[in-house]
């Protein structure tokens, strides 16, 4: 175990994760992965998650904040990244990013039940990709990638290795929290659907 | 001392074990049931772990084991103290003797309750200590001491976290985990713990002899302290302080409120070398009644004067624009945010397979203009349904539907619970509907499982709280000892013959009792079970929809036509609504 105060980010500044989806997709597994890896290097971290009746199909969020000494909660118009599992989720925490702030998105989305059963027009991907408007996004196939990595509950970790080299976490803190939070049999799985992100990241 | 990425919760767990605590009770509730998930799940444990049937079972256990000696924590969500209320109040007559400490969860902006009550409230009202944990390293920390605390005042310690402390994570120092050796002894006292008038009065006045003493003593314990830093003052409590910390001026003073009795004579001292006063915590103005008490001519900001807002849940931003708007320096500055996407709402929903919904899907057929109270659970998700009239507290579904039928309401009453509700505070109420001569119609949604705070067992399940096999209760028996004749249970994936029992119980006059057993699809899940799953069969489908207003979340429509996804659980049920049989059995091509 290391011990504290390595970050170099200064008094309450911290970098902040947005991570979204659809209750059930891996979002807090994902911040679980980051919440350690912060650990293994010894900065300080805070977190903060969606539990109880809200996972049961709804939309859920795990803010995460690399860095942060003192509350879990990312003040809207500030997050530094935002990782979407549902591309419908993504236009929906559009608004906690900062200006600038990077959007890595998984390319799929669910239409939610509520629309089919009250007859609202489904969106559609150019008109979600276009309400995301000027902001910076990179669109990753994580069901496709996780697909080829050999089990689709990988997702997940695709998309978070196409996220990683921008998170201010060293790639092999990240790699020693998969191996400590994912089934220990689904390890190498879990690890080569990270690498695989991190090349999906890098291509356009 | 290790340090670890923990839930809030697990922090609060572990600082139990610090404690060597003997005996952990408690009922499931948002968002306190990880600490009693935790520690259940321990398989080296020396100490006795139980989901009680409800909080009042958990509170007076918890009570007993710490007469006896034993360092005992019994665990719920703020609204569950109320129900633990009476014993509470007493509680603090009689004392503790071994630590004895009581969760109460708050859940500010009320994210999966009922309503945003504030559990320091009980301690003023109680007498007793209360501890309000600010960080999750803090209530790691406090409610390991909360013990000795106890043990100290020989009181009851309310330890109140928050939803943003129970699940909100940290990186979270830890200590050794202690084994107790203690050996439970009731050592008779009837002066102590027979609370006839004669006893009370006297054990009041000790309790309120203790008082000044606690008070003092909590800020030796450095629960409650300040940093005077300039003419200006914040005084918070709670996690609202974490975000006090987070972005107020460099040359701002602050007080943090993180245990009750505060000594009002402390908080004085430290308002009076000040000019102006912004208090900040969530919902009650519980510091705000404190400092106006004894502010003089102080200027004090706050919830009474229109500052801080008594209702919802404090954050940075909100933190920072309300110490601007007192006049307060600030060390950060936020825009304002663009307004959130215009889409069309993901509410949390039924799974798939869920026989609530097909119960529910069948109520309204059979009860088409009915009056619907329901209770707290999953089910209170049949609000999309329109088979959720009202909800209010634990167990009150029966007992609104016998007060409708009391007033005379001449349409149909059909009221649904939970198993577990029914066992928590639903028994009695069928007991009154019966001998009262109500004329309701009472379905028991029993999935075996308390489901909707993270699966839970309950007496209906068949396994305790650490996996130990126990007898199930029968329902059935409850409900025929409570009077009921009309008893019938049924599989909601049945529907044919759910629908006949319920048009057969809208025949019948009085309490007519159904029991909706199927087990829950996610414990069905858990277990493997697999029923394959069903398919459209896209040349047959007629895009009539009425598969798709029964709101499966695996039923979707696709160029007008229904389709069924991956999330099918293979209920059947969908075969059984569709009316040209355009849905059958997956065929793997």
């Amino acid at each position: 175990m290391s011990g504290r105060g390595n970050w170099q980010g200064g008094e309450g500044m911290s970098f902040d994760v947005m991570i979204v989806g659809i209750g059930g997709q891996g979002t807090i597994l994902t911040s679980n992965i980051l919440g350690k890896a912060c650990v293994i290097e010894g900065i300080p971290v805070r977190g903060a998650e969606t539990h109880g009746m809200a996972q049961r199909g709804g939309s859920v969020e795990s803010q995460i904040r690399i860095g942060q000494q003192y509350g879990p909660l990312i003040p809207p118009g500030t997050a530094d990244l935002l990782l979407s599992f549902d591309l419908m989720e993504t236009v929906r925490a559009v608004h906690w990013l900062k200006e600038n702030g990077q959007i890595f998105t998984s390319q799929e989305f669910v239409v939610p039940t509520s629309v089919f059963m009250q007859d609202y027009p489904a969106p559609d991907e150019h008109m979600l990709l276009e309400m995301l408007d000027s902001r910076k996004y990179k669109m990753i196939d994580c069901h496709q990638i996780a697909e080829e990595a050999g089990n689709l509950l990988t997702q997940n970790i695709v998309l978070l290795g196409a996220a990683s080299p921008e998170i201010p976490l060293k790639r092999e803190s990240i790699e020693k929290a998969i191996r400590e939070t994912v089934p220990q049999k689904t390890v190498d799985i879990n690890l080569k659907a990270f690498d695989m992100g991190i090349e999906a990241g890098k291509s356009d | 001392m290790v340090v670890h990425y923990l839930l809030g919760n697990e922090a609060i767990a572990h600082g139990c074990l610090e404690a060597a605590v003997d005996i952990v009770c408690g009922y499931p509730g948002t968002p306190s049931s990880e600490v009693i998930d935790t520690l259940r799940m321990d398989p080296d444990r020396a100490y006795k772990v139980e989901w009680s049937v409800n909080e009042k079972v958990a509170f007076e256990e918890a009570l007993a084991a710490s007469w006896c000696g034993l360092r005992a924590i019994c665990t719920m969500k703020h609204v569950g103290l109320n129900v633990a209320a009476d014993p509470l109040m007493v509680s603090a007559y009689t004392g503790a003797k071994g630590g004895f400490v009581i969760l109460s969860a708050d859940d500010p902006f009320a994210h999966s309750s009922q309503n945003e009550q504030d559990s320091r409230c009980y301690s003023l009202f109680a007498r007793i200590p209360c501890l309000d944990p600010s960080t999750l390293q803090e209530a790691h920390d406090m409610v390991r001491d909360a013990f000795a605390l106890s043990e100290e005042f020989s009181l009851p310690v309310l330890f109140r976290p928050t939803t943003r402390i129970c699940h909100s994570k940290s990186d979270v120092d830890m200590g050794d985990v202690k084994k107790s050796d203690r050996a439970a002894f009731f050592d008779k006292d009837s002066r102590q713990y027979v609370v006839i008038p004669a006893h009370t009065r006297i054990l009041h006045q000790k309790l309120n002899q203790k008082q000044p003493i606690i008070k003092k003593r909590l800020i030796e314990l450095g629960y409650n302290r300040y940093e005077i830093k300039g003419k200006a003052a914040v005084i918070c409590g709670g996690v609202g302080a974490s975000y006090v910390r987070e972005v107020i001026g460099p040359d701002v003073s602050l007080a943090v409120i993180g245990a009750y009795p505060v000594d009002e004579g402390w908080l004085a001292g430290f308002i009076q070398k000040h000019d102006k006063i912004l208090v900040v915590e969530e919902l009650s103005p519980v510091i705000e009644e404190i400092v106006r008490q004894v502010s003089g001519c102080v200027l004090v900001y706050g919830k009474k004067s229109g500052h801080v807002p008594y209702e919802g849940e404090l954050s940075p931003e909100r933190v920072a624009h309300y110490l601007t708007a007192a006049g307060i320096a600030t060390s950060v500055r936020y825009e304002e945010p663009q307004k959130p996407a215009a889409l069309p709402n993901r509410p949390p929903i039924l799974c798939a397979g869920c026989m609530h919904r097909t119960a529910m899907y069948a109520m309204k057929k059979v009860f088409r203009d009915g009056i619907f109270p329901s209770d707290i659970g999953c089910y209170t998700l049949g609000i999309q349904l329109g088979t959720v009239d009202t909800t209010i507290c634990m167990g009150a579904s029966i007992t609104i539907a016998s007060g409708m039928s009391l007033a005379g309401d001449a349409r149909d009453i059909v009221c649904t619970i939970g198993d577990s509700t029914f066992l928590h505070s639903g028994i009695q109420g069928l007991v009154n509907a019966v001998y009262n001569g109500a004329n309701i119609t009472v379905v028991i949604l029993d999935n075996r499982i308390t489901a909707m705070t993270g699966h839970q067992p309950n007496p209906t399940t068949g396994l305790t709280a650490c996996g130990v096999s126990s007898p199930p209760v029968s329902l059935e028996a409850i409900c025929r000892a409570c009077g009921a004749t009309f008893v019938e249970t049924v599989s909601p994936s049945d529907l044919t013959t759910f629908l006949n029992v319920l048009k057969k119980a809208k025949a019948t006059m009085g309490v007519k009792v159904v029991i909706a057993r199927q087990p829950c699809v996610i414990s069905e899940k858990r277990s493997k079970t697999n029923r394959g799953k069903y398919a459209v069969r896209q040349e047959s489908c007629i895009g009539c929809k009425a598969c798709i207003k029964f709101g499966c979340p695996a039923i979707e429509l696709r160029g007008g036509l229904a389709a069924i996804t991956d999330l099918c659980s293979g209920c059947g049920v969908c075969v059984q609504i569709c009316p040209v049989g355009a849905i059958g059995r997956e065929v793997k091509e």
